[in-house]
């Protein structure tokens, strides 16, 4: 007998005769009911009307007949919130019973029940069930914390439910630590800066405990969350990555890529020439090959994050090429991660296994496949300059099968090898050419054009080509109408001669005949360059161009840093940020690869000597370059306080008056003067821009080089009318801090090029550091004391701000205006100390003291010192 | 964490749904449908689509797309485990995974669903759990229970729950101890037009079948431990004698589970045990093609070859094969395009052989892409890699198990390129 008997009745008067049994007496009739009634619940029927009936079962001691209850509860409580109260009694009975598993299915259905009324009766049973004899039990209650938290918040917080929670991770049983980690970190996900899970060297060493016997979940849960913790050095680093090791030959490949995450990430601090680091990485190679024999799914996962890691530590898997060779019945999914990942790998050493490779999946029967493959043989040539003469007849023989998208997608990938290196192969045009009839696609077509005008010259019938795309020029696509315009132009410049008549018609079929504005105005300003000067125009349309490079395909390395923290989280799936695209995550912060970045930084600032404390995993001294022992910055300091001496103004972030930064003369009559600002957490180049020429400007766009933090504009320059001679504009520039990221001397220094219709230009300018105080700077109270003991004495610097006459609360607001935070004050002897904090954009604490006599109008301040981010504390 | 599971058949019906958290409304499952309908093949469909305020991650198991729906940021793989946990679970219970045994118990299953998973957190997915916590159905118990009223769930809390060993019930009994372990190695590999090797490797698992009474304590060691440097094991398995003497130390599950995984990839040590010699051509006139397969034993060390099985993929365009085989069966399936040769054991005598004409679609140009071969074979009593078990001791138990230990070696993905 199966349960599809349930299924049978569906009669009219069903719900009617379900009540009658359900009220049977009869235990086996009710229970034969209630199943029906689950039954008919997981089909989507509505069963709702028999609410009050079922509830009536509650009370058995029949434990599979309370489940069926349960189950039915869990679905109906919201429709039926009433009704649902008269469960509560029984919950609080049941919390009681001697039956641990009792206990526990009660506390853990109280939790489903998401109804605002219940919720509070249940606080009582639930504290007793979180302080219960029996593990199980209070492994249950943990998870039912989480529960309670996403019905009611506050609720919860009110009721120190959080501290009970976080009493268990102390816990004696390694299941109810794990529960209680899972139960924490999400309650964390929707408190961003609630410091739950307050990780230091003890718990740590709980949880890592808790780690080698909790069950496979748990041990995800864990890992995820010892990834967040920041060791305070290597040693420590290296012992966790020592105990992390073994999971990393667990059955569960989600434990294995959690752990390969925390390695990842703790790594970074491990000095390199380590014995111990060279082993690591030994060990990484073979559970990510393992992954990649798991089922399909699972492979697809596992390959989006090994893309990360080559694209980090190419060293771990430079000799694993061989595994990502693609199976005929793997699914298109994984064939296409594949392929991506072998052109990553793709050296010297391993190109003619690649090739070959390549060139078998461009026989394949999945058309998107071998386009893919055919395009991976095109970043072969560019990323391997050795291979790029194998590849490119790898790509003639390709063209040889006349397989036509085979055709295309060759060409397509033949310009790029020309645009990476120029003049060398253009032997293999004449091949092309015999090709162009069957090209139907535009970007082929486009492409063909491309090298047609490119090597005009060339090709002796460059001008019948072009001619005879030229026919059908109002069919073609946008794209291979620029370039045709583009590349006829190009002709007639080499060969001005005989191909007058031809750019004549394409520049009257561009600026007469075509609505597309692109066209329109290319065409034009083709045709004003060329009536105007043509030697000018040899010189703009014929430049030399700079060479594309892999560097392209490649993430960008803050963001990488960043994906490398979640290795094995959505956010490895999709390559994106986590805070790009989950919902309901407020204000994610973003995390950071640790510790060695931040001492490299150290090291380059020059001035911090002999004690590099890696041991310590303190980065001493950076501040007096940056701050105290650069001028500009210890003037900066002063600036915060200058802003006007006035009392009653508005506290906010100071802001300089603009300076001059490029002068007209040099400029070809642009005047560009600017400050910074930071104003609500984002950061500001305001600009104003003065035409001090004879002729409107227009066309303006600006771009940083790489500066020590990483500014970049975030957004284009808005520049929206043309500026007429003697005009000034005003134009704030948002900025971001996700650009490339270098070190400049000093520190603040930021090379900025303006580009206009006339020229590019160059100026650099400096901006206050205080630009990168973030608004979370507030130290933590508790520890400030003794982080700031922990600090070698050496690390430290001292300068004088003279001539102030504020006291010392006045300042200190004024301070927190400019994201300066005072943690404490002190008096003594008439002297006011006031206790500083300050967080960079980019993690580095700064922690600083300043003395303050009453009259006397110079202040000492002291030791800014640097502490490596979140040393004690961790987000 | 995870938030509801969704059940859909191959032709897009949804079967069943299970909500751990607040209901969601099953539209969600159209961003799924058009993934679906994308993908073409079944087996296409993204693991991970994103949906605007979901994301769905799924597997494609016997038929049926298991869709789970998530809202934070979850692991995927943590989702697509335990994913493919249930399917196992259901496959454990039932005998089979298909839509048809779902339904005849979707109580069982729905009890099942609940017991695994509390708020989206895994609760219970120990096989020795579960199955203490709900008895699968049989016939029998199916019978005895509506003569008795006794019910499938156990009335105790599952004892292993909370030991260190919750793998492990407690109080097992048996008459006859015995502990039975499978090597079993499937080899991937590809190898080219000309049979040299492109890539091989070798995927191990060793499955246990292990009914001992009380708590024993076994230790399973090999003759040549060497071969093994890229392992996964089962929680039971204590890593820290793994590392120091290379010897398998553990406290089993009771009854069937898989101890360990590995993996060799070491080109030296993966022997091909089989060649295939083939050609397979079209004519540019005339529309037809013609076919040519061989199929011999190479490094078999001296074991016989059985269930010798080649596929081909065939291009679009061909119609119908006329064959001839000199040992076996051959299908040709037009509508699939595979053309099955089934062999069956391989007799070095006489080398089976399969030639014949193809005849293509009248007018079609020929076919672009080549053809490729997939080989499935099973070779009894040999671990193609040579891995040998040495001996398995047991401590903490007075009595005698039987001890057995079998060999089996089956191609994997297996695949000729032509």
């Amino acid at each position: 007998m199966t349960d599809s008997k349930y299924f049978t009745t569906t009669k009219k008067g069903e719900i009617f005769e379900l009540k009658a049994e359900l009220n049977s007496d009869k235990k086996e009739k009710k229970k034969e009911a209630v199943k029906k009634v689950i039954a008919s619940m997981t089909v989507g029927k509505d069963v709702s009307a028999l609410f009050p009936d079922v509830v009536n079962c509650m009370q058995t001691d029949n434990l599979e007949l309370k489940k069926l209850v349960y189950l039915y509860l869990m679905n109906y409580a919201k429709s039926q919130p009433d009704m649902a109260i008269m469960a509560v009694n029984t919950f609080v009975k049941d919390c009681e019973d001697p039956n641990p598993l009792i206990r526990a299915l009660a506390v853990r259905t109280m939790g489903c029940i998401r109804v605002d009324k219940i919720t509070e009766y249940l606080c009582e049973p639930l504290r007793k069930c979180l302080k219960d004899e029996d593990p199980y039990v209070r492994k249950t209650a943990a998870v039912c914390v989480a529960k309670l938290h996403d019905i009611n918040a506050q609720l919860v917080e009110d009721q120190g439910f959080l501290d009970t929670l976080k009493d268990l991770i102390s816990d004696s049983n390694p299941m109810v630590v794990a529960n209680a980690v899972a139960a924490l970190s999400e309650i964390a996900e929707s408190h961003p800066n609630s410091n739950l899970l307050d990780l230091n060297p003890q718990t740590i060493n709980k949880l890592l405990t808790a780690l080698n016997e909790c069950t496979e979940w748990g041990q995800i849960f864990i890992l995820d969350c010892l990834a967040n913790y920041m060791p305070c050095d290597d040693r420590e680093s290296q012992s966790i990555c020592e105990r992390v090791t073994p999971r990393l030959s667990h059955a569960n490949s989600a434990v294995v890529l959690s752990a390969v995450k925390v390695l990842m990430k703790f790594m970074e601090m491990l000095p390199k020439d380590l014995d111990y680091y060279g082993t690591l990485l030994k060990k990484l190679a073979p559970p990510l090959v393992t992954l990649l024999s798991a089922e399909a799914e699972l492979q697809y996962v596992a390959l989006r994050n090994i893309n990360l890691i080559v694209q980090k530590r190419p060293e771990i898997l430079k000799h694993e090429m061989k595994v990502f060779f693609v199976k005929y019945n793997d699914p298109i999914y994984v064939k296409l991660e594949k392929l991506d990942i072998m052109i990553r790998l793709a050296s010297q050493a391993n190109i003619a296994q690649v090739l070959a490779e390549l060139k078998e999946y461009a026989t394949e029967v999945d058309v998107d496949f071998v386009r893919k493959a055919v395009r991976a043989i095109g970043r072969c040539a560019i990323k391997v300059e050795q291979s790029a003469e194998r590849c490119v007849s790898t790509l003639l023989d390709l063209i040889q099968t006349k397989v036509n998208y085979v055709v295309q997608e060759a060409i397509v990938v033949i310009k790029d090898i020309f645009r990476k290196y120029p003049n060398k192969y253009e032997s293999v045009i004449a091949t092309l050419c015999e090709n162009l009839d069957s090209l139907d696609e535009p970007e082929a077509r486009a492409a063909m054009i491309w090298i047609v005008g490119e090597y005009a010259e060339r090709i002796d019938n460059a001008d019948e080509l072009l001619e005879s795309f030229l026919e059908g020029f109002h069919d073609e696509s946008a794209q291979v109408q620029l370039q045709l315009l583009t590349a006829i132009v190009k002709l007639f410049l080499k060969k001005p001669t005989e191909t007058q008549e031809l750019v004549q018609q394409v520049l009257s079929l561009a600026t007469q005949d075509s609505d597309n504005p692109d066209l329109r105005d290319r065409g034009y300003i083709y045709w004003r360059l060329l009536s105007t000067d043509p030697v000018a125009a040899k010189e703009v349309v014929l430049a030399e161009k700079p060479l594309i490079s892999e560097e392209t395909d490649l993430i960008e390395p803050t963001l990488l840093e960043e994906l490398i923290c979640h290795i094995g989280t959505l956010a490895s799936v999709y390559h994106k940020p986590p805070s790009a695209f989950v919902e309901g995550s407020r204000g994610v912060q973003h995390k950071r690869l640790p510790a060695r970045a931040v001492i490299t930084l150290v090291k380059r600032t020059g001035l911090s000597g002999s004690n590099m404390g890696a041991g310590l995993g303190v980065a001493p001294a950076a501040m007096p370059a940056s701050l105290g022992g650069a001028p500009a910055v210890g003037g900066g300091l002063g600036d915060l306080f200058d802003l006007g001496g006035g009392v009653g103004m508005p506290t906010g972030s100071y802001v300089a008056p603009k300076t001059v930064w490029l002068l007209a003369i040099k400029a070809k009559g642009l005047e560009i003067s600017g400050t910074f600002a930071r104003r609500g957490g984002i950061i500001q180049m305001d600009l104003s821009l003065t035409n001090k020429a004879m002729s409107v400007m227009t066309d303006f766009a600006v771009q940083f080089n790489r500066n020590s933090f990483g500014l970049a504009p975030a957004g284009p320059m808005q520049v929206l009318t043309p500026l007429s001679p003697n005009q000034t504009i005003d134009v704030s520039l948002p900025l971001s801090m996700s650009g490339p990221v270098m070190k400049m001397e000093p520190l603040n220094n930021l090379q900025v090029a303006v580009k206009n219709n006339i020229d590019v230009f160059y100026f650099s300018c400096q901006y206050p550091l205080s630009l990168l105080f973030v608004e979370d700077g507030r130290f933590y109270r508790q520890v400030f004391l003794a982080t700031w003991k922990d600090i070698p004495n050496d690390s430290e610097a001292q300068f004088q701000i003279k001539d102030i006459h504020l006291n010392s609360d006045v300042a200190s607001n004024k301070l927190q205006g400019s994201n300066i935070f005072t943690i404490a004050k002190r008096t003594v002897e008439g002297q006011d100390m006031l206790y500083q904090s300050i967080k960079l954009t980019n993690g580095i604490w700064v922690l600083a003291e300043m003395r303050i006599q009453t009259g006397n109008p110079n202040y000492t301040c002291t030791v800014p010192r640097i502490v490596y981010a979140s040393l004690l504390h961790s987000q | 964490m995870i938030h509801s599971l969704f059940l859909i058949n191959n032709a897009g019906d949804l079967f069943l749904e299970k909500h751990w958290k607040s209901v969601i409304s099953r539209s969600v499952c159209d961003y799924f449908f058009e993934a679906r309908e994308k993908a073409v093949e079944p087996d296409n469909v993204p693991p991970v689509i994103r949906t605007p305020h979901h994301y769905l991650i799924n597997i494609y198991r016997e038929k049926i797309f298991f869709v789970s729906v998530i809202q934070t940021e979850v692991p995927p793989l943590f989702v697509i485990e335990f994913l493919h946990r249930v399917a196992e679970t259901f496959q454990d219970y039932f005998g089979e995974c298909s839509e048809t045994t779902i339904k005849d118990n979707v109580v069982i299953v729905y009890e099942l669903l609940e017991e695994m998973l509390d708020n989206g957190f895994p609760l219970a997915t120990e096989s020795n759990i579960l199955k203490e916590l709900i008895r699968p159905p049989t016939i029998l118990r199916s019978m005895v229970n509506t003569i008795t009223g006794s019910s499938n769930v156990g009335e105790t809390l599952p004892t292993g729950q909370l030991s260190n060993i919750p793998w492990r019930r407690a109080g097992v009994k048996y008459t006859n101890n015995e502990a039975y372990f499978d090597v079993v190695e499937e080899i991937d590999a590809i190898l080219d037009k000309s049979g040299t090797t492109v890539f091989a490797e070798i995927q191990g698992v060793i499955d246990a079948c292990v009914k001992l009474s009380g708590m024993p304590d076994l230790t399973l060691s090999f003759m040549n431990p060497r071969l093994l440097d890229d392992v996964s094991f089962h929680p039971c398995v204590r890593y820290k004698r793994w590392e120091s003497e290379r010897v398998i130390s553990f406290i089993p599950p009771d009854g069937n589970f898989q101890l360990m995984s590995y993996h060799i990839s070491a080109q030296n040590l993966v022997a091909i045990p089989i060649y295939v010699k083939q050609n397979i051509s079209f004519f540019e006139t005339g529309s037809s093609g013609r076919l040519d397969i061989a199929v011999g034993p190479k490094q078999t060390m001296g074991k016989t070859v059985e269930c010798l099985v080649v596929t081909v993929h065939m291009p679009k365009v061909v119609l119908s094969a006329n064959l001839s085989a000199t040992q076996g069966t051959y299908n040709y399936d037009p509508v699939t395009k595979i053309l099955l040769w089934d062999i069956g054991k391989l007799n070095p005598q006489k080398l089976p052989n399969l030639k014949g004409s193809l005849s293509l679609q009248s007018g079609a140009p020929k076919p672009e892409e080549n053809p490729s071969l997939n080989i499935d074979l099973k070779i009894q009593q040999l671990a193609i890699s040579g891995l040998k078990v040495n001996r398995l001791d047991m401590y903490g138990e007075k009595y005698k198990p039987f001890k057995g230990v079998k060999y089996v070696t089956k191609a994997g993905k297996f695949q000729v390129r032509t």
